[in-house]
């Protein structure tokens, strides 16, 4: 995937494809503070069985839902497949840069809903990564599983499957028809300027 | 899968339904239930923080209720959508995320009567102060924002005489100011008029009338563009800043682009209480799954009526849209061009005595307040609903003692039109 996407709407088997395929995920910026968003993102995911890794340099020696904290990046023990982060779009480059030093290299970059730097995403696409930003894995998560349909919120997404009832711990299938080409731009437009109304 | 884009009738079917997870069931289950149980404690924790999707209590969510959220939020073109126990209380508790007391909001003069009351006295009493502003002159709208605006409220169709609004003008207005639009779509439904796509932030329906269609069940519901940024100025303290409710939790910063829906659900519905039963949720989106079948039916049979109505000896005037000599049939042909809806009204060269005869003649047309049914409605503002008013009094209100107002439904165009011929004296 050396082109580079369209980071105003992402289809939605770019972000199927990303939450199948990762197992490991480092959160940067992970609070333990349990209204904050990342806080949301870290446990649900770890519900869902990804390997959570809770990156704070402020809370190191301290562990979030038993993962122990560490200092950055570079002080994880094993691969990474995607990097999480939660730090204004001002920040993000030098986390890329030091995600795009690690060997092996991480296979994501994500960036949190109020989260874009283009310059950063450019270089990760160029060294062979792919990235999303301003979308938050749980809420996609949550939308292409429709587990986030409990809440009345449009999955834009269909199945006539059974599905079984998700509890702690289970993977759900994503594989569910999409609406609208996976057009998910409506999630940009509270972040930026409107420009027309139709 | 391939990412494709499903039609209208597709989604009125599916959007929001799958196969019961614990029995298979097709249909979607009536889960006519006060409360959900607990895996653990953990689970419990994450539940009320609002860190994991599921249900508590039927107040706030419940599994059938849901299905009818999602369906409709597909239908409209919005993020999520949040359903209540009537369109009243939908408007409710919109109001409620959006102002204090001592804030204002502007509506437009043309609306349902119910919601004029509404927004008068109910809304006074909790300092919500409404600004009326002519929806037939936009520049109404503009001259009314104050630093006090909180939103814009407007009908699509509107009440009585089912008028078009110019929603993407309005649109305009709201934007300059800062501040959301709302679009109440009972009239259009989604089938009819999309708001979103010109420019709405909010829609709300009564759900009760053509989206259920049947005249079973009462429901309202709140649809969430995901298009407002309500932490730009401050202005929206109830999604921008911390809640101590949940613990200093911000619901934009967290929820996004649905976070809307979700302060009507956790701030207005919880705290409110004003939910659907899940049977009606089941009777109403049983209705949506033939909505685009019954608006082609209730549009066509309502341009034949008032075609014929336009050429009848005993009728002075018609008050459609749809007709090419309606003063909105522009507006309609913009923004309602599969039909202008199935409400209109019309006057009668025999004035007040007249329109008591129509009624009382008609074998077919039932004599009720409400729109939007299978069956074709009728009544007399005049000496009904506004009887308490003088005559320039209800000519304001726009029920002049002339005036008969219909909702048109899905029985033979033919019938209809020999019901009312023969009750206006053939």
């Amino acid at each position: 995937m050396l082109n580079r996407m369209n980071h105003d709407a992402y289809p939605d088997s770019y972000i199927r494809a990303i939450l199948n395929g990762v197992k490991t995920i480092a959160v940067v910026g992970a609070s333990p503070l349990n209204v904050r968003p990342s806080y949301f993102v870290f446990k649900y995911l770890a519900e869902r069985g990804y390997d959570m890794i809770p990156i704070n340099p402020g809370q190191v020696g301290n562990s979030l839902l038993g993962k122990p904290f560490v200092a950055s990046l570079r002080d994880i023990d094993r691969p990474v497949d995607m990097v999480d982060i939660f730090r204004a779009s001002a920040h993000v480059m030098p986390i890329v840069e030091e995600a795009l030093a690690l060997t092996p290299q991480p296979k994501v970059i994500w960036m949190q809903i109020g989260v874009r730097n283009d310059d950063a995403a450019a270089r990760a696409e160029a060294a062979g990564l792919q990235v999303v930003m301003n979308r938050c894995p749980k809420i996609e998560y949550g939308r292409l599983s429709s587990e986030i349909s409990w809440m009345g919120v449009n999955s834009r997404t269909l199945s006539s499957k059974r599905a079984p009832a998700p509890v702690k711990g289970m993977r759900l299938s994503l594989d569910r028809a999409s609406v609208a080409g996976g057009d998910t731009a409506a999630s940009d437009r509270a972040t930026r300027p409107r420009s027309g109304t139709s | 899968m391939t990412d494709r884009t499903p039609g209208f009738a597709t989604l009125a079917v599916h959007a929001g339904a799958q196969p019961d997870p614990t029995t298979g069931a097709r249909a979607t289950p009536i889960y006519q239930t006060t409360s959900f149980v607990f895996n653990d404690a953990d689970h419990a924790a994450s539940l009320f923080g609002l860190q994991a999707f599921g249900n508590i209590y039927t107040r706030i969510t419940n599994p059938t209720t849901s299905v009818l959220e999602e369906r409709v939020a597909a239908l409209e073109g919005g993020t999520a959508a949040l359903a209540t126990a009537s369109g009243h209380a939908a408007q409710l508790v919109v109001m409620q995320q959006l102002l204090m007391p001592g804030d204002e909001f502007i509506a437009a003069r043309k609306l349902y009567g119910g919601s004029i009351n509404q927004f008068t006295h109910a809304f006074k009493s909790f300092g919500w102060n409404v600004v009326w502003a002519d929806p037939d002159d936009i520049g109404s709208f503009q001259r009314a924002v104050t630093p006090k605006t909180k939103a814009i409220f407007i009908e699509s169709i509107a009440n009585p005489a089912g008028s078009i609004t110019d929603i993407e003008a309005i649109a305009e207005v709201a934007r300059n100011a800062g501040v959301p639009l709302i679009v109440d779509n009972t009239l259009a439904t989604p089938y009819l008029i999309r708001p979103i796509d010109h420019g709405a932030d909010i829609v709300v329906h009564s759900l009760t009338k053509f989206l259920g269609g049947h005249g079973n069940s009462l429901g309202g519901i709140i649809v969430d563009a995901g298009t407002f940024d309500w932490s730009k100025d401050g202005k929206y303290p109830m999604l921008s800043e911390p809640r101590p409710e949940y613990h200093g939790l911000k619901l934009q910063e967290t929820f996004g682009n649905f976070s809307f829906a979700i302060a009507c659900r956790v701030l207005g519905l919880r705290d409110l209480g004003p939910a659907l039963s899940p049977f009606n949720a089941f009777l109403l989106m049983t209705g949506i799954e033939t909505l685009p079948l019954r608006m082609q039916k209730h549009c066509e049979n309502a341009k034949a009526i008032a075609e014929f109505l336009s050429t009848h000896k005993a009728v002075s005037a018609v008050n459609y849209s749809g007709l090419a000599s309606s003063k909105y049939n522009a507006l309609a042909r913009k923004y309602a061009p599969k039909g202008a809806g199935a409400v209109f009204t019309f006057s009668l060269k025999g004035g007040y005595q007249a329109g008591v005869d129509l009624v009382s003649n008609l074998k077919l047309f039932s004599h009720l307040a409400n729109v939007g049914d299978t069956r074709s409605l009728v009544i007399h503002p005049a000496s009904t609903t506004h009887s308490q008013l003088d005559d320039a009094q209800k000519t304001a209100a726009g029920a002049a003692p002339d005036m008969v107002r219909v909702s048109i439904g899905i029985e033979d165009k033919e019938d209809l039109i020999a019901d009312l011929d023969e009750a206006l004296g053939g």
